[in-house]
C-alpha cells in the first residue's frame, strides 16, 4: 500500500515546528508502524536529508520508549497497543496519516517526534518506591498476599511510563501514570507503610512538574497501551484524602 | 602485554567459598565510602541494582544509560521468570541442584565457583524483590507461585505474568530512584559511553556523548562498572532492543580488557518467524509457553494443509519424540537446533517454511481457554498483533532467533576484568552461563551480580592497596576525548551512498548464515574473508546525515555498527578455533551420530580469552582452563 504521511518536524526544543509531507510507498501490511517509518527514513538518508527523529527501543511494547500521536490519537487507532506494536494492516492504501509528538508543557520536544519525559522519573524519585535497602529483608513467603490483591497490584504495575495518558489529556494531566504507581505499591502490604508520604510527595512532584489537573474525562484510560484503568485514580484520590488527615507535611 | 589469568577463586570446599570470602573480605568504613566514586554504565537489572545498592552503602555513584529513562533498559523485555532455589514446591530443589542444572545447561563451560555462588544468592533475590513490592504471581493462599522452565525438572521459576523482567527492573529502578533522590546516585540518561580511560593500567573513568546536545565529556572515578548487556544485535535481527550494542565492552576490549567466549551465543527456540525484508527485530514468545504448548511439524515434507486439518497421526511432535524425559521443555540450544533440523528437512510451516507449530489445543482442552488466557494472555495478544492470527484457535508459528549472548568480558571471581578497577556484571560478562544459558537465569544473574555480588567484591579493591585519584582534567581524558571526536568527525565526513542500516543488515545476514545456529570451518572462513570487506566499504561509503552537536540518531547508530563490524570478526575467530560443539556453539563437523553436540573436553575445557592486537590484526588467545571439583563433566542428555 502507499500512504501520505504528514509528519511534525522540529529541529530542536526552541525551534518552530511544522508539518512536512512524505510519501510512504510499497508499505507491507505485516510491517509495524515504526518499520514503516524506518523505510521512509532510509529514503530520506538516501536523499541526504535528515531522518525523522523518534524514540524507540524494544519494539515489543514493553520499554515505553516509543510513542507518537497518530491521526490525533496517542499510539494510533488500535486500543491497548504501543506504536511499535501497531501494524500496518490497520491502515488503508491511499490513506493520509498525520504524525505528531506528545504535546504537553511538561514534555518539551527534543526533536521531531522525540520528547523529554524526565518529569516522570522525577515523580518516581519523589516517592514511587518502597524504601528498603538491599539485604536484611524477610523471606518472600513471610507475608501472605492474597491472589486478588496481588493481581490488582500487578494490573497497575504494568504501566510502561510511555506518557500517552498525558498526551491524550486535554489538561496534560499525569494522574493515570501517578495513580498506577500509587495503586501498585499501595495495594501491597509492603507498600502500605509509606502510603501517606508517598501519595503526598508524588502528587506534589506531579504538580510542580507542570502537569495539569484531572477532570475525569477518561481519555487517558482510552489510550493506555497497558489498560491501566480509571479506578486507580479513584484509589489515589482516596489515598490522598486519607493522607491529608493523617500526614501533616512533606518530609 | 603479558597477561596472567587468575580467576581468584577462594579456597575451601565449593559450598563454603562465598561465605568464607565474605568473612575474610576487606571492608571500607561507612564514613569513607562517600570518598569513592563509582561509574556504572547501564541501568538494566545488573546496572540499576548495582548502582542502587552501592548508593545505599554510601558510595558516590554516577550511572549512565543511553535510553531516555533508566526504566527502559532491555531487561524490561524479559518475559518468563526468574529462577531461585527456594524449594517452596517441595519438589527436590536445592542450591546444589540449581547450581548443577546451570553448569550442565551451560554444557560444562562455566566457572564452577561463580555458578555455585549464583545459586546461593538466588534465594536472597526473591526476598529482596518481594520486599520492594514486585507483584510476583501468588496462589490463592497468598504464597508465591512457581512455574517450570527448560532444562530443569523442578518448578523454581518465579514470575509476574509474562512481564517478569519489567517488574524486576521497575523494582531496581525504583530503588535507584530512591538513591537519586537521596543524592548518592547521579543519573545520566540519554548518555552513551564511547571510551574508557586507563591511567597507570587502572580504569579511571569514561568518555561519554550527551545524545541530546552531542557534547563529549569526561567522567573520572575510582572504579568503572560495565553493565551494558549483550551483543546479539551483531546479527541485526535478534530479540534485543534496537539500541542494544557492543560498544562499551568492545571499546574496553580495545583498551586491553579480555573478551571471553564471544562465540557462545544463544538462539532462542520460540520467536515469531521473520515476515519480510523490512523487518527490524524479532519478537520472543516466552519459553514459559512450552509448559503448556506442544511443538510439532507435519510428518511429511511440503504438507501445506491447515494445521487443524492435519490429523494426530500425521504430526511429528519431534521434541517429545527425541527427548521423552524433558519433551517440550528441552533446553534452548537443543530445541532450536531441532527446529532448524525439521525445517531443513522441508517440514517447516508458514511462509518460506521457516517455522514450527507451538500448539495449545491439548492444554486448552484440559484446562480451558480461560486458564491459558490467565497464564499467557499478554503473549497471545502480542502474537495476534504481530501476525494477525489467533493462537487460541490455531497453533502459533515459531522459529529460533538470536536472543542472548553468554560470552562477554572476562572477569574473575570478584567480577573484575583483567584491567584493575574495571568490573563487568550481568550479560556483559561471560561468567555464569557457559555455552548455553537456561531460561529464567539471566534475570537471576543480573540481580545477583548487582544486589549481592558486586557490592561485596568491589570494596576489596578500594580497601586493598590505596589507588591514586585523578580528575577528569588528566591528559589521558583529553586524549580519549580527542579520539572520540576524531572518529565522530570521520563518520560524518564520509558522505557515501549507503545507509548505516543497510550495512548492518548485510553484516547481520552474513553472521546468521555463516556464524549462526550451525557453523562449519568453510562458512566461518568465508565470513572472516567477507567481514573486513564490509567494514572497509562502511568506512568509505556510509552516509551519516546531520551534525555532531545535535540529537542525531544516525550518528549514534553509525558508531555502534562500526563496532559491530569489528566485533563480528572476533566472534567468528572464536567460533573457528573452538573445534567442538557445546551449548549454543554448534560446529557441524563435531556431532554425535544422532546429531547432538559433541564436546571435546580434552582440548577445549577452557574459556577463550581474546586480547586485542589492533584492528585488522589477529587477536591473541589466552586460555582459562576449567576444572570441576564438585561435578563430573558428562555428556548432556535430556532424553
Amino acid at each position: 500500500m502507499n500512504l501520505t504521511l504528514r509528519v511534525w518536524r522540529q529541529s530542536g526544543g526552541a525551534a518552530k515546528g511544522r508539518f512536512v509531507e512524505y510519501q510512504a510507498k510499497g508499505v507491507s501490511e505485516e510491517m509495524s508502524f515504526l518499520e514503516m517509518l524506518d523505510t521512509v527514513n532510509e529514503e530520506l538518508i538516501g536523499r541526504g536529508e535528515e531522518p525523522i527523529a523518534f524514540d524507540h527501543d524494544c519494539r515489543e511494547g514493553i520499554c515505553g520508549a516509543c510513542g507518537m500521536v497518530i491521526d490525533g490519537v496517542p499510539h494510533g487507532p488500535l486500543q491497548a497497543t504501543t506504536t511499535c506494536q501497531l501494524h500496518m494492516r490497520f491502515f488503508k492504501d491511499g490513506q493520509t496519516v498525520t504524525i505528531e509528538p506528545w504535546r504537553a508543557g511538561a514534555f518539551p520536544v527534543i526533536k521531531d517526534l522525540a520528547v523529554d519525559r524526565s518529569a516522570f522519573d522525577r515523580i518516581i524519585q519523589a516517592g514511587g518506591y518502597v524504601a528498603v535497602s538491599t539485604g536484611g529483608v524477610p523471606d518472600g513467603n513471610a507475608i501472605p498476599i492474597g491472589k486478588d490483591v496481588s493481581d490488582r497490584s500487578m494490573d497497575a504495575a504494568q504501566c510502561i511510563g510511555c506518557g500517552a495518558c498525558v498526551a491524550a489529556c486535554k489538561n496534560a494531566s499525569a494522574m493515570l501514570f501517578v495513580a498506577a504507581k500509587i495503586s501498585h505499591l499501595g495495594l501491597l502490604p509492603q507498600g502500605k507503610v509509606e502510603r501517606e508520604r508517598r501519595v503526598v510527595n508524588m502528587v506534589e512532584a506531579m504538580d510542580s512538574e507542570g502537569f495539569g489537573s484531572c477532570t475525569n474525562i477518561g481519555s487517558c484510560e482510552a489510550v493506555c497501551p497497558k489498560g491501566i484503568t480509571l479506578d486507580t485514580i479513584s484509589l489515589m484520590n482516596r489515598e490522598f484524602l486519607r493522607a491529608r488527615f493523617t500526614h501533616k507535611s512533606r518530609d | 602485554m603479558s597477561i596472567t589469568l587468575d580467576a581468584k577463586v577462594p579456597g575451601g570446599p565449593l559450598g563454603a567459598k562465598w561465605t568464607t570470602y565474605r568473612q575474610e573480605m576487606k571492608l571500607v568504613n561507612p564514613a569513607n565510602r562517600r570518598r569513592f566514586n563509582v561509574i556504572v554504565v547501564g541501568s538494566g537489572l545488573a546496572g540499576a541494582s548495582a548502582a542502587a545498592t552501592l548508593g545505599e552503602l554510601g558510595y558516590n555513584v554516577d550511572c549512565f544509560c543511553f535510553q531516555d529513562s533508566a526504566r527502559r533498559a532491555h531487561s524490561i523485555a524479559a518475559q518468563g521468570g526468574i529462577n531461585a532455589a527456594k524449594n517452596y514446591r517441595n519438589d527436590g530443589d536445592s542450591v546444589y541442584r540449581l547450581f548443577y542444572d546451570t553448569i550442565k545447561g551451560g554444557d560444562f563451560r562455566a566457572r564452577e565457583a561463580n555458578v555455585y555462588r549464583l545459586a546461593e544468592v538466588s534465594v536472597n533475590i526473591i526476598d529482596q524483590c518481594v520486599a520492594q513490592g514486585v507483584p510476583f504471581a501468588r496462589e490463592y493462599g497468598g504464597m508465591l507461585d512457581n512455574r517450570s522452565f527448560g532444562g530443569a525438572q523442578v518448578s523454581r521459576t518465579f514470575y509476574a505474568r509474562g512481564q517478569t523482567g519489567q517488574q524486576l527492573l521497575l523494582g531496581a529502578y525504583q530503588a535507584l530512584c530512591r538513591q537519586i533522590a537521596e543524592g548518592t546516585v547521579r543519573m545520566y540518561p540519554r548518555t552513551e559511553m564511547l571510551d574508557i580511560v586507563l591511567i597507570d593500567g587502572h580504569a579511571k573513568g569514561i568518555i561519554t556523548r550527551d545524545l541530546v546536545s552531542g557534547a563529549i565529556s569526561s567522567h573520572s572515578a575510582d572504579a568503572v562498572v560495565l553493565a551494558t548487556g549483550g551483543y546479539g544485535n551483531v546479527f541485526f535481527l535478534s530479540t534485543n532492543a534496537k539500541g542494544c550494542n557492543v560498544t562499551s565492552t568492545y571499546r574496553a576490549y580495545k583498551k586491553g580488557a579480555l573478551f571471553a567466549n564471544p562465540c557462545f551465543t544463544q538462539i532462542h527456540p520460540t520467536c515469531i518467524p521473520v515476515s519480510g525484508d523490512y523487518q527490524s527485530k524479532l519478537t520472543l514468545m516466552s519459553e514459559s509457553l512450552r509448559n503448556d504448548g506442544r511443538v510439532w511439524v507435519p510428518l511429511v515434507r511440503g504438507d501445506k494443509r491447515h494445521p487443524r486439518d492435519i490429523p494426530e497421526n500425521e504430526r511429528d511432535y519431534y521434541l517429545e519424540r527425541k527427548y521423552p524425559s524433558y519433551g517440550n521443555l528441552a533446553p534452548r540450544d537443543i530445541a532450536s537446533r531441532a527446529a532448524k533440523e525439521v525445517c531443513d528437512e522441508g517440514r517447516g510451516v508458514g511462509p518460506g517454511g521457516r517455522g514450527v507449530y507451538l500448539d495449545f489445543a491439548a492444554s486448552i482442552n484440559r484446562l480451558g481457554e480461560d486458564k491459558i488466557r490467565e497464564r499467557y494472555g499478554n503473549l497471545f495478544e502480542m502474537y495476534e498483533r504481530i501476525t494477525g492470527e489467533n493462537a487460541y484457535a490455531q497453533p502459533m508459528r515459531i522459529y529460533p532467533a538470536v536472543h542472548y549472548t553468554m560470552g562477554g568480558l572476562w572477569v574473575d571471581y570478584n567480577l573484575m576484568s583483567n584491567i584493575p578497577g574495571l568490573y563487568v556484571i550481568g550479560e556483559a560478562n561471560f561468567s555464569d552461563h557457559g555455552a548455553n544459558r537456561l531460561g529464567a537465569s539471566a534475570l537471576m544473574q543480573g540481580l545477583a551480580d548487582g544486589y549481592f555480588v558486586l557490592p561485596n567484591t568491589l570494596p576489596g579493591y578500594f580497601a586493598g592497596s590505596p589507588q591514586k585519584k585523578y580528575g577528569a582534567d588528566h591528559p589521558e581524558f583529553k586524549k580519549a576525548e580527542d579520539d572520540v571526536k576524531t572518529r565522530t568527525a570521520r563518520l560524518l565526513g564520509i558522505n557515501g551512498k549507503r545507509t548505516v542500516m543497510d550495512f548492518h543488515r548485510e553484516l547481520g545476514k552474513l553472521m546468521w548464515d555463516k556464524v549462526g545456529m550451525a557453523r562449519n570451518e568453510k562458512g566461518l572462513k568465508e565470513a572472516l574473508a567477507r567481514i573486513p570487506q564490509i567494514r572497509q566499504e562502511f568506512w568509505e561509503n556510509v552516509r551519516v546525515t546531520g551534525s555532531e552537536a545535535d540529537f542525531n540518531q544516525s550518528l549514534e547508530y553509525a558508531g555502534r555498527v562500526a563496532d559491530f563490524l569489528e566485533f563480528a570478526e572476533l566472534l567468528a575467530y572464536d567460533a573457528l578455533v573452538r573445534e567442538e560443539s557445546c551449548g549454543g556453539h554448534f560446529r557441524e563437523e563435531y556431532q554425535t551420530e544422532d546429531g547432538e553436540a559433541l564436546r571435546n573436553d580434552d582440548n577445549f575445557a577452557y574459556v577463550s580469552c581474546w586480547e586485542f592486537r589492533g584492528t585488522d590484526q589477529y587477536p591473541e588467545l589466552h586460555r582459562e582452563h576449567l576444572s570441576y571439583d564438585q561435578v563430573r563433566m558428562t555428556q548432556r542428555s535430556y532424553r
